[in-house]
């Protein structure tokens, strides 16, 4: 899956964040890797996914500037592809 | 943010240990000749399962993702379970060394129906002779014993740690084997003069032609080998090798040893490395964020007689803890510096003279040590 502004994404239920002063560790307790989230503003995005319809709404409800959204979009592909966030799954 | 700032940001310490060691006894069955932490007698001042508990707490509560469980021989506490499963409960991920002695055809099923878990079974040589030479007689059955009940139970990939020595640098490709074998992963660690190991490292650690042949090993053979990011050192030689290359000392690794002494690391039991105490008020999160030694660690360390060197930004000057056991200033080169700039200041240090540990739980006999020196000298 690539990550556009109209993916809807959680973070996965696996992952553990921990806030430190460069912006997170990330910690996958399945496949056991360790993930740097090296700006908070990344980190305040990933932790409120949840919370929004899609990227784009959560992006702007974070604040940041449309100017900067290709970025985060490039920064959520490759945390899907660490697999610290994914596509959100309708809970049945 | 880039790789090397990433870096700079971890040498300034981080809020919670991402390399945590927890030392849960000082017993074991065995008496390894280079035992990081000269394991073998129970210390009557072990912590209790509650006050063992107490730890998980806390580290729950500084949200660290997981810890490495050693000893000693873990398995021997008889709440070993109960910590393991007290811990996974409360989110903290679980590997733990251990020499496979415990692991019976039940132990293994009840470690395979558990989540959160990595087991690293310790061995030292592909066969006998090379293995319970360092290990001592009858180490290397009971290793692989471990392994077979481990893959019948279906525990799925678990990892054999070899600590890399003069006598099984040759046997690199073979462990590989034995581990595809047994579907698990290859991890190799370096042997520093810690624990007992401080007397067995000038007869046992690589040569300067084996530090070469570790390094384009585990070149070739990249992320699938794990090491524990340890041989750093050897990125002096050229490109760098997978991991952090830094000394992680009291910045992102620590140690709790058996009776909750906290040290910047695994390999340096010493008082001069040594924290604080989880018993002291305020717990572990108190020495980790607050103890002297802890804070002067995350300041800038100086390259010393390292900093005219170009492999500097590469190798950082090596193993602090290889450096202190082995009498050589902090702030210079490694023992097993490749460039070969330690070899004269180690030359002139008196056996006899460096730092010893500061604890040693031995047993009174070491009949392994016995059998080192016949194997040495053949
Ligand atoms: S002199 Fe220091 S920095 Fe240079 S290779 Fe040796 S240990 Fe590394
Ligand atoms: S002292 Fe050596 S073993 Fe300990 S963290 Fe530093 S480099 Fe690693």
């Amino acid at each position: 899956m690539t990550v556009a502004l109209e993916s809807v994404l959680e973070i996965h239920p696996q992952v553990a964040v921990r806030p430190e002063t460069f912006g997170a560790l990330a910690y996958h307790y399945g496949n056991r890797r360790l993930i740097f989230l090296k700006h908070p503003d990344v980190v305040t995005v990933v932790q409120s996914l949840n919370s929004y319809p899609d990227v784009q709404s959560t992006l702007s409800a974070c604040g940041v500037a449309p100017e900067r959204w290709p970025s985060f979009v490039a920064a959520l592909s490759s945390l899907e592809t660490s697999e610290v966030v994914r596509e959100r799954q309708i809970a049945s | 943010m880039s790789a090397k700032s990433l870096v700079e940001e971890m040498k300034r310490g981080l809020d919670a240990p991402i390399c945590l060691t927890w030392e849960l006894t000082y017993a074991c069955n065995l008496q390894c000749v280079h035992c990081l932490s000269s394991s073998g007698q129970r210390d009557e001042r072990e912590l209790s399962t509650e006050e063992a508990k107490k730890i998980l707490d806390d580290l729950r509560d500084l949200q660290v993702f997981y810890i490495n469980i050693g000893g000693g021989e873990p398995m021997v506490r008889r709440d070993f379970f109960e910590l393991l499963e007290y811990s996974v409960a409360n989110g903290i991920g679980v590997k733990f060394s251990t020499n496979g002695a415990f692991i019976d055809e039940e132990k293994a099923r009840r470690l395979a129906a558990m989540d959160y878990l990595d087991i690293q079974i310790s061995l030292d040589g592909v066969d006998a002779a090379t293995n319970d030479a360092v290990r001592g007689e009858g180490s290397y059955d009971m290793a692989i014993r471990a392994m077979e009940n481990l893959k019948a139970a279906n525990f799925g990939q678990f990892k054999i740690s070899v600590v890399v020595t003069r006598h099984n640098v040759s046997q690199l490709d073979q462990f590989k084997a034995l581990a595809d074998h047994y579907g698990a992963q290859l991890r190799i660690t370096r042997l520093r003069p810690a624990g007992r190991g401080a007397d067995t490292w000038h007869e046992l650690h690589p040569t300067n032609a084996q530090q070469r042949e570790i390094y384009n090993w585990l070149l070739k053979h990249g992320e699938n080998i794990l090491t524990g990011d340890s041989f750093f050192h050897l990125n002096a030689l050229g490109e760098s090798l997978p991991g952090l290359n830094m000394c992680g000392a009291g910045r992102v690794v620590c140690l709790i040893d058996p009776i909750g002494d906290v040290y910047a690391c695994p390999f340096v039991i010493h008082d001069e490395f040594k924290a604080g105490n989880v018993r002291d008020e305020g717990g572990f999160a108190k020495v980790w964020k607050q103890s002297d030694l802890f804070l002067s660690l995350r300041e800038p360390q100086s390259a010393g007689a390292c900093a005219s060197c170009g492999a500097f930004d590469a190798c950082q000057g090596g193993c602090m803890a290889a450096k202190f056991f082995t009498g050589l200033p902090l702030d210079g080169p490694d023992p097993e510096c490749v460039g070969g700039d330690a070899d004269e200041a180690l030359s002139i240090i008196s056996r006899g003279s460096e730092p010893k540990p500061s604890m040693d739980h031995s047993k009174p006999v070491t009949l392994t040590r016995t059998k080192l020196s016949v194997s040495t000298a053949s």
